[in-house]
């Protein structure tokens, strides 16, 4: 009985997804404030009839209610309990519900919390967030229907691929789709923005904070997805450059800049139809992702339905809201001219060149994931497109990004002095090159990639710090250190996050060129030595989990005979689902990770067993949490809080010409 | 249709595959050559799983062709021979890093040529705007303009 509320309340929410979508609209062009204020309520509604069909799904999840055919596919009762919930995200139907769910929620926070804006924005940008979301209730009610029963229900379920009953995995798609979703607010401004004919510093206000939440739990989504790469798939790689990471990626890197460009309009009331022309991008790269993913058009480790009436159905929701919005925008851009005057050298510069590296590097991404389906279709020549290449082509444009950065940080508004701005920066480059002057000695491998990658992440991150002591002005030490706590949360946000990303840039550089490894067929007792690590195999036993059983080796670690660590790697067998997997053991430290993964056993009583020393690895995933925290403190800088609405911003209203 | 095949095939095997790639049995003894080996598998793909290369993946056929690169290696052929004799074998669907020939160029050139193309048009912006004539910031709309006049006026 439930399980059909849930489905009805989904129904109802679909309708009056419709009604919002066409009657604030109409409101908002004939200025007929009662049509208009339909939005609000619309929204909340929509939210709540959204949420009630999602708590039905899981509460079928929860109580193994196998009369429901995703249930079966997806569920067991011996599955512990925190995998019952995340199974109702960790398939198709499901997590396409719990993607309009946020789709709802964030247009249900623009009702609740957007009381400050004007009406006409509002109610646009209303309507166009339930526009989309109208397509998606129809995409699920019409292809993907959680909700269906089985007539004859079996006496258990199938089982959650058991690669995905993962703390880490449980937590990724949500924050994953919050970022994705989050989107979807940008594009609804930018939308409305183009109808109401005007984008003003106060749009670029507005917008910011949604794109800085979306981008936030983005970053924490894709940190979090490549740390379960890490530590799931037993080899310790972090990154795959997956169709599916890419997807992902590429409305991270358009989000980021994004960020950037709204502050250009925000301060500076330039680069108007740029931002507009970004944030219809970065939406229409979470839909291409979201395509990329649900069609089954590139084979990726994550496809989850390989089917292609869902496939061409998201391609209609892809092209009419690409298509409309970039014709929209074709139509109006020139309404929109630059007020802001600026010189060549100026943090308007800067933060072109910023866009610039980071679309550029996005539309790099996308070439090379659709290139075997073009490559294929157009010229019938099948290849693939994998890690090596990305690596050759995308990382020249983080190097050249983490070359530029700190400068443009230091830049002024309008007209800037080159010298100026790299003169308080001398300490931190002779700082950068030191250390990778010290690395190139002290390292045993001749590679250039470690040494680079500590040179530009020390550049980025100590630059960073310089930027943050400079916002403080003149005086002793001790005064401008007090007056750092004064500063606004922008500014401590823009160092945060600039720092944390030269923290990923070396990570990802050092793990890259330091990393060491060890393959063998280890017996019980034998000792052997990696780096300056010792291991020893003490024993090899059986075990039963929950819905697992699983074999478990107990690994001694010392380093030159003090003892380190016990590490228990396992090799997982998931008897209903089928499948093996292994569980790396890894002990985490600062400057290294020691990380073993158990393999088969040989038939002479040994078993294979790898064993990496992977330095710097955390850093990479601190940095990136350093991203989100950055991008935190500025979300909550007053001036957002003050200044979001219009009738605080005295010169909200001036239109766009 | 050839896609569907593969997409089938890819679930059969690659979903059973919590990869563990190279095996110590596998394994040459010259570490020179060993590296080597490895060095060209992380450039091969796992021709039945879903964007692996054969140095990470579990499958059989990984394996088989592991052991290809190997043998190619001690024969004495170098690198980019043994390179070659896969693809003879496997098609251009093997290389993670396709050949820049051809209309691979395409793949290849559109990065920097965007990055030139965004240059130039960012060029000629900041250009344009850096020449603008000042319009004040504080700059007052037609609308506004029109109110001030009539109040002026009065």
């Amino acid at each position: 009985m439930i399980v059909e509320l849930g489905h009805f309340a989904l129904i109802l929410a679909a309708v009056t997804a419709v009604v919002q979508a066409i009657v604030p609209l109409i409101g908002a062009q004939k200025r007929w404030p009662a049509w208009m204020a339909v939005a609000e309520p619309a929204a909340g509604l929509q939210f709540l009839f959204t949420a009630f069909s999602f708590a039905a799904l899981t509460y079928a999840f929860v109580t193994s209610d196998f009369s429901v055919g995703l249930v079966i596919s997806n569920s067991h009762t011996l599955k512990p309990m925190l995998y019952k919930v995340s199974g109702v995200w960790g398939n198709h139907e499901g997590s396409m519900l719990l993607w309009v769910l946020i789709l709802t929620l964030f247009g249900a926070c623009l009702a609740w919390f957007g009381g400050s804006l004007p009406p006409g924005i509002r109610a646009r940008a209303l309507a166009v967030q339930s526009a989309v979301a109208v397509a998606f209730f129809a995409f699920i009610l019409f292809t993907s229907n959680p909700f269906e029963r089985v007539l004859i229900p079996p006496f258990d379920g199938q089982d959650l691929n058991p690669l995905l009953q993962d703390v880490g995995l449980a937590l990724h798609p949500p924050f994953l789709y919050l970022g994705y979703v989050g989107l979807s607010m940008a594009f609804s401004f930018a939308i409305a923005a183009l109808i109401e004919g005007r984008v003003d510093a106060a749009w670029g206000r507005w917008v910011r904070p949604w794109t800085l939440a979306a981008w936030i739990f983005l970053t924490i989504g894709i940190a979090l997805g490549s740390w379960w790469a890490y530590y799931e798939l037993g080899w310790g790689g972090f990154w795959f450059w997956d169709p599916v990471e890419n997807a992902s990626f590429m409305p991270w890197l358009l989000a980021a800049a994004l960020l950037h460009s709204a502050i250009v309009v925000e301060k500076r009331e330039s680069l108007k139809s740029w931002t507009i022309l970004l944030a219809i991008m970065a939406f229409g790269f979470s839909l291409i992702g979201t395509f990329l993913v649900r069609s089954g058009v590139i084979t990726s480790v994550h496809a989850f339905a390989n089917d292609p009436e869902r496939g061409v159905f998201i391609l209609a929701i892809l092209a009419f809201f690409m298509g409309g919005g970039l014709t929209l925008f074709a139509a109006r851009a020139n309404a929109m001219e630059a007020k802001g005057v600026f010189g060549m050298v100026s943090r308007e510069s800067a933060l072109v060149l910023n866009n610039i590296l980071l679309a550029v590097a996005c539309f790099v991404v996308f070439v090379g994931t659709i290139w075997p389906l073009v490559s294929e279709m157009a010229f019938d020549r099948k290849l693939s497109v994998g890690a090596p290449f990305f690596n050759m082509a995308f990382t020249p444009f983080m190097v050249l990004l983490g070359a530029a950065l700190p400068i443009g940080a230091m830049l002024s508004w309008k007209r800037a002095s080159l010298r100026k701005a790299i003169k308080p920066l001398v300490p931190a480059l002779v700082l950068a090159l030191a250390l990778m002057g010290l690395a190139w000695a002290i390292q045993t491998e001749r590679t250039l990639l470690g040494p680079i990658g500590l040179f530009l992440g020390s550049w980025v991150f100590f630059g960073a710090i310089i930027d943050l002591m400079s916002r403080t002005g003149r005086g002793d030490f001790a005064t401008r250190l007090g007056r750092l706590r004064r500063l606004p949360g922008a500014d401590w946000g823009k160092a945060i996050a600039h720092a944390g990303l030269g923290v990923t840039m070396f990570g990802v550089a050092g793990l890259m060129a330091w990393e060491q490894e060890d393959i063998r067929v280890a017996y019980e007792g034998e000792t052997y030595s990696l780096g300056a690590y010792e291991f020893t195999l003490l024993d090899v036993r059986e075990e039963k989990g929950p819905n697992f059983f699983t074999t478990k080796a107990e690994i001694e670690v010392t380093k030159g005979g003090a003892p380190v660590t016990m590490l228990y790697p396992e090799k997982r067998v998931y008897p209903v689902a089928g499948m093996p997997t292994t569980e790396a053991a890894i002990d985490y430290r600062l400057f290294r990770d020691v990380y073993l993964a158990l393999g088969d056993a040989q038939n002479d009583g040994g078993h294979t067993v790898r064993a990496y020393i992977k330095p710097f690895t955390n850093w990479i995933w601190f940095g990136c949490f350093m991203m989100a925290l950055g991008g935190c403190f500025s979300l909550f800088d007053r001036r957002y809080r003050v200044a979001a609405g219009a009738r605080k911003a005295p010169n909200a209203g001036v239109p766009a010409e | 249709m050839k896609m569907l095949n593969w997409i089938v095939v890819a679930l059969a095997v690659g979903l059973a595959a919590p990869a563990f790639a190279v095996q110590p049995e596998e394994m040459l003894d010259d570490p020179v050559l060993e590296e080597r080996a490895r060095e060209i598998s992380q450039d091969l793909r796992c021709l039945v799983c879903r964007n692996e290369n054969i140095d990470d993946s579990n499958s059989e056929l990984a394996k088989d062709l592991r052991l290809l690169v190997r043998e190619r290696l001690t024969e004495g052929d170098s690198n980019e021979e043994t390179v070659d004799f896969i693809v003879d074998r496997f098609g251009e669907y093997v290389l993670l890093r396709p050949r820049t020939g051809g209309t691979n160029l395409v793949l290849y050139l559109a990065g920097p040529l965007m990055l030139l193309l965004a240059l130039g048009v960012a060029l000629s912006y900041v250009r344009t705007r850096s020449k603008a004539p000042a319009k004040t910031e504080a700059g007052l709309s037609d609308e506004e303009q029109a109110r001030l006049d009539e109040i002026l006026k009065k």
